[in-house]
Order: C-alpha cells, then structure tokens, then sequence
C-alpha cells in the first residue's frame, strides 16, 4: 500500500444498484395524488387546503416527536409521513373541524406506524388507521357530507372546519348526501359522468375517479405500484355487482356506479397497494384485492353502512402476514411440495 | 413461430442492469509486458489449495510447474514468468487475509518463451488422464467461480452427459473478455469444445451468447465445420444469463432440480475462457499461466482488455491501463454484481479474475439504508423464486434456522435482489451471513 493511493471502499457486492430508492417511490405517490388533491381544491375550496395540511401537521408532529433523538428529522425524510397525512386527509368530510383532522393525522401516525417500530413494521394501513380513529370518537362530524363548491367562492370556507377543539361536537352546514349514501337510503342513483370527474358530495380525494386513475398510471409505469392489487379490487367490485344485478337490477348499483363511488378509487389505488400492509409474494396481491373487493360490496350492499373501503382493506391488512405465509412462491427447480 | 421460440430462450425474473460494455467491446485484447514481481496464491481456485514443488532461491522457467494439486479439488499451478522464487510464504489476497503464495522475481535478461511441446495427442487419452491432464494444466472455471474444471469432468457411473454447454453470455456488466475471445479466437474456441464434448461422449455442443453480441454470433457461427454438432444459441439479455442452471432453463427449458448439478439433466457448462484454456493446454502445450482481463470503469485513464500473466498485481495493470482518475473511490475484482471490492492495489491477478473495475464518487455514493417496505421488487427479481425480502428481516434478526425453511441454501447469491432492493438493503451479505453461520455453527453436544 502506497500513500499515493486513494482509499478504497469495501462494499459487499453487488456494487451496481438500480436508480429507485424508498424515498422516490414514496414521492412517486405524492406526485401521482396532485391532480386529484387539485381537483379537492377546485370543489371544496380553501377548507381542502386546510383539511389536508392539518392532517399533515398532524402526521408530521407525531413522525417527529416519537422518533429517537439522535434519528430526528431522519425518519422524515422518506416522506412516509407525509403521505399519510395526505392520504388521511382526502379521505375527510371537507366540512371536518381541522382540529379532528389534526388529531387525525397524530393518531394515524402514532398508533398507525410508530408503536410498530417505525416505516416498514406496521399491520394496518396508518391513513386509514387514523380514518378508522377518527370515525370511531367523532361519527358525527365524519359523516357529514358537504356539496362540493361552497357559496362563496374559493376563499369561503365551511364553518365547520372553525369548531373548537372539543368545545362544539355539533357540526354544522348545509349536508347533502354522497352518492352512495343516497342509493343506500334513498334509492337514488347518481350519474357515472358526474360521478367520474367528481362533482358530487364526498371525502376530498373520493370525488374524481378519473383524475385517481390517472395518478396510478403515472405509477404503474413507473413501477412503483403492485398493480395486481388495484386490478383485482376493481375486477372483484364489477364482477361481484354485476352478478349481483342479475338477481335485482332496481336493487343494486351498476358495476361502473360501484367502481366510481365513493373512496374506492383512492383505497384500490393508494391505500391497499401500500407495500408495507400488503401481501409481498404476487399470488397474495391477487388474494389480498379479491379479499378487499368483496368485502367492499358485501359492507356496501349488506351492511349498515353506505361505505366499506376503509374497513374491507384495514380487515385484509390483518390478513396480510397470513396470506403472505401461504402464498410463497414455488422455488426454481423444486416441485410443488416447497411451501 | 419466431417470438415464441425467442420467448423460450429466457429463464424467469432476473435484473436488466445497464451492461456498460461500449468502452471495451470494439478494443483487441493486447498483452501487457512482464514486470519485475509476481505472487502466485496456492489457493486460487475453490478447494484444497495446491503444494508447491519448489524451494526459495531456485529458478523456475514460464509455464513450469511449481505447485501441483493438494488433492481431488485442487488443481496444479505454473510459474507465469521466467526467473527466480523469491519466496513462499503468507501474503495478502484479495479478501485481505493472509495466504500461503509463492513470490516470483522476473528474469529481466529471460526470452519468456514457453518450450512446451506441440500439444497432446489429446485422442488418445483415456477418460481418466485427460481428466489429470486437465487438473495439471491448472486448469480452472474462467468466468469468475474459479472451480476446478475437470472436478466437473469428472461424471459418476450412469450419468450420461448429453450436451456440452459453453457460455458466452458474459452478463456481467463492463466485462468484454469472453465477446473478445470469441471474436479473435473463435477457431480455439470451437477446437476447444469439440475436445471436450468427444471426451465427454456428448452428442452436440450449444454455445450460448447473449444477444448484445451478434458479432460474436455471427463469427462463431462462420466458423463451425461441417462435421461438427454445433449450434449457436442467441439468448436474451439479461443478468444473470450466465449462471448456468439458468443458462440450461434458457437453452433447454429444463430445471436443475435443486440441490443437483447441471450434469444431473445431463448438460455440461464450460465458460469460453475455460473452454479456450483447454485448446490452448491440448493443441499448444501452453498451461493456465495467464487470462484475459477487462480493465473498464469511469475511474481507468485508457480502458482495455488484456492478456494477463497471473500474479502481475493491480497497480501494475492498472499503470499499464494509464493509472487512476482522481476521484476513484472502489475497485472491483471481477464483475460490478457478484466481484470483490478490493482494499489494495497490491493484490495479485487470480485465475478467477475476469475483470478490473475502477468506480468513482458517482457510482458508489447514495447507500443509505432504508428500512424495508416489503415492495417486492427483489422478489421479482430473484431467478430462483426466493423470498429475499424475508430472509433479509430473518436475518437480521438472527433468525438463521427459520431461513432454512425458505430455502436460503437455494440462493447463489447474483445479487438480483440486492440490485433491485430502493431500500439499499444489502440482502446477499444478510443471506451470506446467515449461510455462514448454519454452515460452521458448533451444535451443541447433546
């Protein structure tokens, strides 16, 4: 060894890696869902925009505040915190006080991802774990529904999103039914146009279909996105109503109408293809769909709520390590019998 | 008809790593001079080490013998230069342990011609002696293992070997030397393979090259006699097409059963560098005393490939190449996927050693680890079905014996996964680790 020589890393090989890494895919994500948080601003208005970045606030408070000393900021720069709060936050009421949605956000994190251990060791979906809070403690104000586009404009905000923390559980503003909600327990049945590009009451992020879509083709070609999921969700949904229509036309929702509504879009998209809670092996991703689409259509239709997505992909999360067990793939040059 | 005989020509999963070959594929192998000291490892090889024959102080001629086998896996080595034994003793290798070697001082006055003969009346030789011959000559696996050739020569009673497999499809990225063998020696490389596959009593000889290379193809194939059974198979490109059992699922679309070797589906791989090393031993007399090695990376001042004496260290190669860029941060041994990083440029050149990778800041910085999101992108890429991203958290949790239920001994660590993985998880050194410790684990007397 000379002393001209340069000092050499010792890695163990392989040396060369391909250019993804987490953080990207996770931004990947973020960039996939703007077209539709846009399109929650252009109906709901500023109280989108607040909505959304309390439930980030929320998410990020918590990323930051349980991390170790020494790994503070560290865990926030993969933006799965971010994310979280994101995706929380298109899954609100617009007319949601932000304190909820705050608190939200916190919980989603905190009870979702950091007592697992942190990124990559959580059972349940954080989003949607921080739905499932939110819906449990406050079932009113979760299910009051606001039209889309407030009278005043873009700066108009609902009065719901002012209430004080814990002083008003009264929320109030003019309710209008979802789409779903309405063929539940009115037996009215929305447009498929109006349902696609989103002009009907709902959650922020559930109200564009087609804008949803798009964003997971953005990540479909860019590989970050298991797309058997998503596809088998939505297959299951059309296949299960359809048959379904054959019994009863009058009585159940077209399979476009079943796909369209409600947060279907954004669960089969965004939320039951997060990695970390869905099945690994390719044979599991179409168990874990299959078992989300019908168990979406069975809450739906025979349940007492208008809406089972965030309970259908929160049921098949538990499954996941099960699943993911007994679906190992056949290894090369062994037969059947490896399991 | 066409597409569907193409998509045959594949094995499942697998990584498509950029191949990096234009800096040294249109480049002649050259033969770089000799230097002044030599240090030839007894142990280049997988296996028992050989003993040497010669004593510090005496003179050795080029292409002498001067260690011969140790036992059955364990080859003969010759001296790659004309001069002196300076000393045999412990030096350090490549993986920075000290091992026994033997030093050689050139002759700086010496001719370095080889006086071997003409060769070998190669037709005549019993099964038997062509296998020793081919353990004299040193002769080993050239693509980058190091296994004894005629260890796998050598088939029990009942196995029948019906096809000679030589392969060509160098998947590696950066590495040129077997494309520039075929292009400049396709005659030794033909001659070689029909040695082996009348030894063998193979019926034809299938050389496959992947398809990046057509001007290989295209040579190999101008160059086939008439008389003799062999077809050029162009196989997709794709890492790891070089690995054998997935050669053979390529080429035959048949499994090696796990655990088995390719001659159990009655199929013989030979690399084209062994495969060469062969007619040069029996049609030329020239033992295993040097190899082509590709010099290549952004940190390499003139990139080549060259003919290398074995033992010449890594400074004198890389000298010759125009010394290192500022900036080099890592040097490979071999291939970018399964090679060695090396931690001095005073390591020896090895029979194993197909390439001299120079990596600079570029290549070798962003590792920061991630903690796994099960994405499933190495399963999707392991060409033996594993699950890589459970046997990662197995292992780091020290979980070695439940691995043996995912069928970690299955892996043969091309590093797919570790590729793949955006979390920078360096699953292989995991799956190694774990390997390593059900291996020589003391089990506790009962």
């Amino acid at each position: 060894m000379k002393k001209s020589d340069p000092d050499l890393l010792l890695f163990h090989a392989p040396l060369l890696r391909q250019g993804m890494t987490t953080p990207k895919a996770m931004r990947d994500v973020l960039y996939a869902l703007l077209p539709a948080t846009a399109a929650s601003l252009w109906f709901f208005g500023l109280s989108a925009a607040l909505i959304l970045v309390s439930c980030i606030a929320g998410a990020v408070l918590a990323e930051w505040l349980f991390a170790h000393r020494e790994a503070r900021g560290e865990s926030l720069r993969d933006a799965s915190g971010v994310l979280t709060g994101l995706l929380l936050g298109l899954t609100l009421p617009p007319g949601l006080p932000l304190w909820m949605a705050f608190l939200g956000g916190f919980i989603g994190i905190g009870l979702g991802k950091v007592i697992w251990g942190g990124l990559g060791h959580n059972l349940f979906n954080p989003a949607l774990l921080g739905r499932a809070f939110l819906l449990a403690t406050f079932p009113i104000a979760m299910t009051t529904w606001v039209a889309p586009t407030g009278d005043g404009g873009f700066l108009s905000i609902y009065p719901g999103n002012l209430a004080l923390p814990f002083m008003q559980a009264q929320v109030d503003g003019i309710s209008s039914a979802t789409p779903l909600g309405m063929l539940k327990f009115d037996r009215q049945v929305t447009e498929i146009s109006q349902l696609a590009f989103g002009n009907v009451s709902g959650s922020l992020g559930e109200t564009s279909g087609l804008l949803l879509l798009l964003g997971g083709i953005y990540l479909f070609l860019k590989r970050d996105l298991d797309w058997r999921i998503p596809v088998s969700i939505l297959a299951t949904v059309m296949v299960f109503s359809a048959c379904l229509g054959l019994f009863d036309a009058e009585r159940f929702p077209t399979p476009l109408f079943s796909v369209f509504s409600g947060g279907l879009m954004l669960g089969a998209i965004y939320m039951a293809t997060d990695p970390v809670t869905s099945p690994v092996t390719p044979k599991g991703a179409w168990i874990f769909g299959i078992g989300v689409g019908v168990l979406v259509i069975l809450i739906r239709v025979f349940g007492g709520l208008p809406e089972g997505v965030m309970y259908a992909i929160l049921l098949m999360n538990a499954a996941t390590p099960l699943i993911d067990r007994y679906t190992q793939p056949r290894v090369f040059g062994r037969g059947a019998e490896s399991k | 008809m066409k597409t569907i005989r193409r998509l045959r020509r594949n094995f499942e999963h697998g990584v498509h790593p950029a191949h990096h070959k234009q800096q040294t594929e249109s480049l002649p192998i050259q033969r770089v001079p000799f230097v002044e000291d030599y240090v030839m490892p007894l142990g280049q090889h997988i296996g028992v080490p050989a003993k040497p024959i010669v004593e510090a102080g005496e003179r050795v001629r080029r292409g002498q013998l001067i260690a011969e086998p140790g036992g059955f896996v364990s080859t003969g080595l010759h001296s790659p230069v004309t001069g002196t034994v300076r000393e045999i003793g412990d030096f350090r290798g490549a993986d920075g342990r000290f091992a026994p070697a033997i030093a050689i001082e050139a002759d700086a006055f010496a001719t370095q011609q080889v006086d071997a003969g003409p060769g070998m009346d190669w037709q005549s030789l019993s099964l038997e002696k062509f296998i020793e011959a081919v353990q004299m000559a040193g002769i080993v696996g050239m693509g980058g293992a190091a296994f004894p050739a005629h260890v796998k020569l050598s088939v029990p009673d009942g196995v029948k070997i019906k096809h000679l497999l030589i392969n060509g499809a160098e998947c590696e990225p950066f590495l040129t030397t077997d494309h520039r063998l075929m292009l400049e020696r396709p005659e030794a490389v033909l001659d070689g393979a029909e040695i082996m596959r009348q030894k063998l009593g193979a019926e034809e000889t299938v050389i496959g090259i992947e398809a990046n290379k057509p001007d290989a193809i295209r040579t190999i194939r101008k160059h086939i006699k008439p008389d003799q059974p062999v077809r050029v198979v162009a196989l997709k490109v794709k890492y790891p097409q070089g690995a054998e059992k997935m050669m053979i699922k390529s080429v035959f679309d048949k499994e090696v059963p796990a655990g088995q070797l390719p001659r159990d589906v009655g199929v013989n791989v030979n690399n084209v560098g062994t495969i060469v090393a062969v007619a040069d031993y029996f049609l030329r007399g020239m033992p295993l005393i040097e190899r082509v090695v590709t010099v290549a990376g952004p940190g390499v001042t003139y990139p080549a490939n060259l003919i290398v004496p074995l033992g010449t260290p890594v400074r004198e190669v890389v000298r010759f190449c125009g010394g290192l860029k500022p900036g080099t941060r890592e040097i490979i041994m071999g291939g970018p996927m399964m090679g060695r990083p090396i931690a001095s440029l005073d390591v020896p050149i090895l029979k194993g050693c197909s390439g001299v990778l120079v990596f600079t800041e570029q290549e070798t910085a962003g590792r920061t680890e991630y903690p796994c999101i099960s994405c499933g992108r190495c399963l999707e890429a392991c060409p033996y079905f594993l699950n890589p991203s459970r046997l990662a958290r197995l292992s780091k949790a020290r979980m070695f014996d439940e691995m043996k239920a995912y069928h970690v001994f299955d892996c043969v660590e091309c590093g797919c996964c570790t590729f793949a993985c955006p979390s920078n998880i360096p699953i292989v050194q995991l799956i190694r680790t774990a390997k390593d410790d059900l291996m020589h684990r003391k089990e506790p007397a009962e």
